[in-house]
């Protein structure tokens, strides 16, 4: 103990580097607290992104509500802002989101629901470290094309079917969107019902169940948490879609629930006037915004009832 | 013992073999089902694929990449379109890409539990819900109207760029939180400071996973259109931006970051809301070199996750 003290009050130059050492470690621990600071503006921004939409939608939507009463936004039944006889009802607007999204979500949850089980119940590991990518890939084709294939492709195979089956038409529109949303439900659903433990089909398996009992009954309701995820997921997708419909369902504002007729959803006409020139500040050009608001709404409201939904079904193991 | 020959009885007896025969059928029923739906998944990709390739794979020709839009189909083609894809995919990078890592190293690495960070965290997972239209708005609002950026390839860029941010924030922090902490605690072991420790063993390790992630949400990015015509892209163009360089120092330019815009799908959903057939075989043409670019930069990412995935073992 004696010598190792000794041994370090010897050291010569201990004096003079306490005066040295103190500048050139003020630069290294100002650059580290610089460092920092720029990280945290980065991760700032994502918040100045939201504040920027959830500000410029406000705030156009207020100049549009001073001009229209939202009482006949809401219950007008007709949505024709551009002509002279104007009228300001979103609901035929959200008529065709909704139908477009029935049709989307009847292909994709079934479909979806499936090929999870499959994959991850039955399917061995090769086939499903094979099959994931390429049906990633169906997420992975621009809407645009699938916009093409919807009108070119599938309306007049459905038209062989039906011949009087107009040309733009909600069904052929929604019926594309469910398959390109089939990976987010399938790969999202899959990946919940693998983190299910192996020992609840240990299990059903021991009590003398088959594979699609013990995921049907086992599995699937184990995972449900993670699964109504995977749908909401869908159901934002199939909402905000827009290309496809703005291509393959009309541009024409109608009142329906019918599959089978042309009509615009939200995001086609805020594609319509976007390709028009309208004048800044217009109540044409404010339409847009409120139609922006309320699908940023729409689909805020299906988040929060399946994040709800997610946590009734959420189970510890 | 009356129960224990029931039992045997029972076990023997033809009903019980039947109904198991039944479970055994709807099981394997159901197994190809499953296979039956995913043949179905697939044949739609390949009936896509096929479709566009009928359709305008004879179209594809050098003159169709070196030549302008045009009103006569035959003569039309792709220059502005896939020059503008590749200078607004390089705003949007240059745009995305930075504050994405940065803002994931803040959150993995640097910020401790606090409402601040959960209030960051719950953001980021909404925005990657909102649909991509609404992105358009705001840019149109906030950029084009507000900054007087107009209707320019800095603002193209700068729209998908905040388009992708939460996808490149996600990916990179599930890529950071790969790395296991004992090789950070090596290195504060040895003396290095946060950012040394960051910079020279998370982010080179994480690698991998980050380049996975930018490659996906670029491709992401390249298909997407909505939000491109909500800023105002134009679909007929028939002149090339400013160059990028210039003769006289410093021999690089930006001029070409306020010329007015288009790109890929906008040309394509150009040409395929127009009625004339000639002009759908032009859009399936690009639809083709469309769906080309995004598969391969699908592709390489897959490549990519594999080689890092066999490379690092923890």
């Amino acid at each position: 103990m004696d010598t190792m003290e000794v041994h370090i009050a010897e050291v010569p130059v201990e004096k003079k580097t306490v005066v040295r050492s103190l500048a050139p470690r003020l630069v290294p621990r100002l650059k580290e607290k610089a460092i920092e600071l720029l990280l945290q503006l980065a991760a700032f921004t994502s918040v100045a992104i939201t504040l920027g939409i959830v500000g410029v939608l406000a705030y156009e939507s207020f100049h549009f509500f001073q001009q229209v009463s939202v009482v006949d936004f809401l219950t007008d039944r007709q949505w024709t802002p551009l002509f002279a006889d104007a009228h300001y009802g979103i609901l035929s607007l959200v008529s065709g989101t909704l139908v477009t999204t029935a049709v989307a979500l009847l292909v994709a949850i079934p479909m979806g629901s499936l090929i999870a089980i499959y994959l991850s119940e039955y399917a061995s590991r090769s086939v499903r470290e094979c099959v994931k990518p390429v049906l990633e890939l169906l997420s992975a084709v621009p809407t645009v094309v699938y916009g093409y294939f919807a009108l070119l492709f599938v309306t007049p195979t459905l038209q062989k079917i039906w011949p009087d089956l107009p040309g733009f038409n909600m069904l052929s529109a929604g019926l594309v969107i469910g398959f390109m949303i089939v990976p987010y439900v399938s790969s999202v659903s899959e990946d919940a019902m693998r983190a299910v433990p192996v020992y609840l089909r240990e299990g059903a398996f021991a009590l003398g169940a088959t594979r699609m009992q013990t995921a049907l009954r086992v599995v699937f309701p184990s995972a449900l948490s993670g699964i109504t995820a995977a749908y909401v997921l869908g159901v934002s997708r199939a909402i905000g879609e827009t290309m496809v419909v703005a291509i393959a369902a009309g541009m024409q504002p109608t009142l329906t629930l019918n599959p089978l007729e042309p009509a615009a959803t939200m995001t086609a006409y805020i594609v319509q006037v976007s390709l028009g020139d309208l004048p800044h500040g217009s109540v044409g050009y404010q339409t847009i915004f409120a139609t922006g608001l309320m699908l940023l709404l729409i689909t805020l409201l299906f988040n929060i009832a399946g994040h709800a939904l997610k946590k009734r079904y959420r189970q510890v193991y | 013992m009356r129960l224990k020959s029931g039992i045997a009885k029972y076990i023997k007896s033809t009903a019980l073999q039947r109904r198991i025969m039944r479970r055994k059928g709807l099981d394997r029923f159901f197994a190809f089902e499953g296979l039956f739906v995913m043949g179905v998944a697939l044949l739609v990709l390949f009936a896509l694929v096929g479709q566009l390739t009928a359709d305008g794979g004879g179209r594809l020709s050098w003159q169709f990449l070196t030549s302008f839009p045009s009103r006569f189909p035959a003569q039309a083609g792709i220059l502005t379109a896939w020059i503008g894809t590749i200078l607004v995919m390089l705003v949007t990078a240059l745009a995305a890409i930075p504050l994405g890592i940065g803002a994931a190293i803040y959150l993995e690495e640097y910020s401790g539990k606090s409402w601040l960070t959960d209030v960051i965290e719950i953001n980021i997972a909404n925005l990657a819900g909102v649909p991509s239209i609404v992105y358009g708005l705001m840019a149109l609002g906030l950029l084009v109207y507000e900054l007087h950026l107009g209707q320019s390839f800095l603002t193209a860029g700068l729209t998908l760029g905040m388009l992708i941010l939460p996808m490149v924030i996600i990916a990179t922090r599930e890529a950071i939180r790969s790395v296991p902490p004992a090789v950070r605690e090596a290195a504060y072991a040895l003396g290095a400071t946060k950012w040394q420790t960051v910079r020279d063993h998370v982010l080179p390790y994480s690698m991998g996973g980050i380049l996975t992630g930018m490659i996906l949400a670029l491709s992401r990015a390249v298909g997407e259109t909505a939000p491109l015509i909500t800023v105002g892209a134009l679909s007929f163009i028939a002149f090339l931006p400013h160059p990028p360089w210039q003769g006289e120092f410093p021999f690089v330019s930006f001029e070409w970051l306020f010329d007015p815009f288009t790109v890929m799908p906008i040309q394509m959903f150009n040409w395929v809301s127009r009625p004339q057939e000639e002009f759908h075989v032009n859009a399936a043409a690009a639809g083709l070199i469309l769906l080309a670019m995004s598969l391969a930069m699908n592709a390489v990412a897959i490549v990519i996750r594999a080689r890092f995935r066999k490379r690092i073992h923890w």
